[in-house]
């Protein structure tokens, strides 16, 4: 509090009363303009909060006399968006995913908006960039096609998804559950260490012969003479160093015994035809297509 | 007037010997004061401003005044218009700063958004070259180098022209509304308003091509953005130098606060020789000028002041340091026959050694500070000047890809993803080589670029002229030859034809080990 108001001998002004080692602060009055600008301030909000949504009033608020709203401004942008995309989108819906892929304005943004979609859509599962997901979410980014790597297969996948019954399009198989008596605990042994030697993986000094045996017999129609897979029936590849389910001993027979299967909504009802395309081509791009 | 606003109560006893004494001299009031009571109508919260009219001035340091500012908005105006050839896809305007095209060009100069740290090495400089005259000469930038100062003095000239001088003003103020009055008003302030424009169309030219702009701005094909920018700094100008001038260095500008920080002893400021000066009082012609000052308190030191304040009380926040009072104080001593300079530029320690009539001390230019400020300066500007000579005309960018950081390939092989930017900050299209070096030598990893040609081990970027290019990468190799999750990489951009070489290190995840 200040306590000793004095005149200043040099100025005739007296001082605030206030004292900080020594230092004396004099009494100038501030400008009257600093003032009015301070009730314009106080105007300009009036007004503001008369024009604009301002006051909170439980579950509603004032609204306004110009009516803005931010969802509105955020309707008119997309609205705006959507106007500006409208050439490159009719130019996808036209296009074919080759011709799209042919030229390069339209490639980049199907593949752009192809990115946003997949984020929305896609990579809860398949994961940011489409790096996938342990437990049988396929990696997106690598080499390896259950369904085929193509620009079509990867369309037809993402359009009618993997075993959805709502689609009659829909990817489909089933791989026999081999521990319902189908083949007995051994045998199941023996298929599982000739799978692995397809990979190099095999357990040290296995005998081979009889897994072999029973792979030709009851596996290879839909994993292919080699374990090459056959993307038609959608049977994966069991010879290269990617597994949808683990590719340790025991998850090998794990899968043998009771297969665990995936399943992947069809896009074509929920998406727009050309979100679906640009999806395609997204998804093509990460660097596996083929 | 402003010599009310600073009437001292009382007559003041003999003078101190020293400035430096007088703040030191308030009379201790014993009556302690409670808050309330001080809120005295003395000292109110608010005060009207006074409005100050200065008088015109003629002498040396007005005549230094006008050249300056001739100078300054001659550069100001002229600068835009300026060409400078640089081929066929780039502008042609010696300095531009183009938003649109993310470009700063400076005659041969030319800045790309990343190397924005130019732009605060020339604040710097400017700050320091500021504090280095300051430390020198006071506060010449403000008096004669200042926007605020330049404008407010070229919208005074033009009042002066207009409604007459500072004793025809103040009429003119205390005048009832006439047609007359009303005229010289409207004149005022639309040529006010004119200056105002062309002010603020000249600034939006220094960010887009003026004479396309000229022409647009006029057939109303500018951008709203333009129209809206011209408009603010048109407002500004107006509002700053018509309405607000010394008010905007009193109580709008930081520069005033702290440039006492950087006066001492040896800066050269307005000063006014009290010791010559008082006591001051009226004087008749023939009387003795013994036992009295040379100051005769004719005031005219006061009626130039663009800030209205009187010189006389010493140094003082609102002083710009222009010196017109030095003009107007020697015209008098001219006509009164006594020595000019009462007012002057000059030293503190020159005033003591004055006072005490010692002989004048040397003039100390090299002092620790001014040496500090000139050598910051100067390592500045050389850092700067070193770093623009030796910078290379390309710049590579590498981003790891981080979703998936790496991705298993069918046959057991690692890839990891980069999305490499290269800058080519030339005129013309260039090609580069991209190599690169994994590790210490990883054997049997190989190169690929997403659409290009590429032979597994180097590749041949294309770049357009002044632009930046993207290329997705994909390096892959054995899991085996791995040595780690996470080794280094570096990739090596090269130009044989004009001997460039950037490099850029990055890293190249696996699994786990």
């Amino acid at each position: 509090m200040p306590t000793k108001i004095e005149k200043d001998r040099l100025t005739g002004k007296d001082t605030t009363g206030h004292e900080w080692d020594g230092i004396k602060e004099l009494n100038t009055p501030l400008p009257k303009w600093w003032l009015y600008v301070f009730y314009a301030c106080i105007v300009w909000s009036i007004g503001y909060m008369v024009l604009y949504p301002a006051i909170p009033l439980g579950t509603t608020y004032t609204k306004g006399l110009l009516g803005w709203s931010s969802r509105d401004q955020v309707r008119d942008q997309i609205a705006d968006a959507r106007e500006r995309q409208g050439e490159f989108l009719v130019g996808v819906q036209e296009a074919s995913l080759e011709e799209i892929r042919a030229d390069s304005t339209l490639f980049t943004f199907a593949q752009r908006g192809g990115a946003i979609a997949f984020a929305d859509n896609c990579s809860a599962c398949h994961g940011a960039g489409g790096q996938g997901n342990e437990g049988g979410f396929p990696v997106l980014a690598d080499d390896a096609w259950i369904w085929g790597g193509s620009l079509d297969a990867i369309h037809q996948t993402i359009a009618h998804g993997v075993r959805w019954e709502d689609d009659l399009d829909t990817r489909f198989n089933m791989m026999p559950a081999y521990g319902d008596g189908l083949l007995a605990d051994e045998e199941i042994e023996q298929v599982a260490d000739y799978v692995l030697s397809l990979s190099g993986g095999a357990p040290e000094g296995a005998d081979l012969a009889p897994g072999a045996e029973i792979y030709a017999i009851q596996c290879s129609a839909c994993h292919g003479e080699q374990g090459e897979g056959l993307t038609d029936l959608g049977g994966p590849n069991l010879s290269d160093a990617i597994w949808l389910y683990g590719g340790e001993r025991d998850e090998v027979v794990a899968q043998i015994v009771n297969p665990q299967h995936g399943v992947m909504p069809s896009f074509a009802g929920r998406l727009e035809s050309e979100t679906v395309k640009m999806l395609a081509i997204y998804v093509h791009s990460l660097g596996g297509g083929q | 007037m402003a010599e009310a606003l600073r009437k001292t109560d009382g007559v003041l006893p003999e003078p101190p010997e020293r400035l430096v004494d007088l703040a030191a001299s308030n009379v201790e009031d014993e009556a302690a004061v409670s808050w309330k009571e001080a809120e005295n109508p003395d000292s109110p919260l608010y005060a009207d401003r006074i409005k100050v009219q200065p008088r015109d001035v003629r002498g040396p340091i007005r005549r230094i005044k006008w050249a300056v500012l001739g100078l300054l908005l001659a550069i100001y105006y002229i600068t835009p218009w300026i060409r400078w050839d640089r081929g066929p896809d780039s502008p042609d305007q010696a300095v531009l700063i183009d938003i649109a095209g993310a470009r700063a060009y400076f005659f041969f100069i030319e800045i790309w958004p990343q190397e924005v740290y130019y732009l605060t090495g020339l604040l710097v400089l400017g700050a320091v070259g500021l504090f280095f005259v300051t430390s020198l000469f006071g506060r010449v930038w403000c008096g004669y180098t200042c926007p605020q100062t330049v404008w407010t003095d070229l919208f005074m000239w033009v009042e002066r022209k207009i409604e007459g001088d500072r004793n025809a003003r103040l009429r003119l103020d205390k005048q009832p509304l006439s047609g007359g009055k009303l005229r010289k008003r409207v004149a005022k302030h639309a040529a006010w308003l004119l200056i105002a424009l062309v002010t603020g169309g000249a600034w939006i030219m220094y960010f887009q091509n003026a004479p396309t702009l000229v022409a647009e701005f006029f057939t109303g094909q500018s951008s709203t953005g333009t129209y809206f920018f011209v408009g603010l700094f048109t407002a500004t100008t107006y509002l700053l130098a018509g309405w607000s001038r010394e008010q905007v260095c009193t109580y709008m500008c930081p520069w005033p606060r702290f440039q006492a920080a950087m006066f001492d002893e040896d800066t050269l400021v307005v000063t006014y020789q009290r010791w010559r000066g008082e006591p001051r009082g009226k004087h008749k012609k023939g009387e003795t000028w013994d036992g009295r000052g040379d100051c005769i308190d004719c005031t005219a030191c006061v009626a130039v002041c663009p800030t209205g304040i009187d010189i006389r009380d010493g140094q003082q926040l609102e002083c710009i340091g222009c010196g017109l009072c030095i003009d107007a104080c020697n015209e008098v001593m001219e006509k009164i026959g006594r020595p000019k300079e009462l007012i002057t530029f000059d030293t503190e320690a020159n005033q003591i050694a004055l006072e005490a009539g010692e002989p004048k001390p040397k003039w100390k230019i090299l002092r620790l500070r001014t040496l500090f400020y000139a050598m910051l300066f100067l390592g500045v500007a050389a850092a700067m000047l070193v770093t623009y000579v030796t910078r290379a005309t390309v710049d590579v960018n590498v981003l790891h890809d981080r979703s998936p950081l790496f991705v298993t390939l069918s046959n057991g092989d690692i890839r990891n993803g980069y999305s490499i930017k290269i800058l080519n900050m030339t005129r013309e299209p260039r090609s580069f080589r991209l190599t690169y070096e994994l590790g210490d030598g990883i054997a049997g990893s190989s190169l690929d670029v997403v659409n290009l040609e590429s032979t597994g081990e180097t590749a041949t970027l294309t770049a357009a002229s002044d632009s930046v290019a993207t290329y997705q990468v994909y390096i892959r190799t054995p899991a085996e030859a791995l040595t780690g999750e996470s080794v280094p990489i570096l990739f090596q951009i090269s130009d044989p034809s004009r001997g460039d070489l950037v490099t850029y290190e990055s890293v190249f995840r696996g699994p786990d080990k």
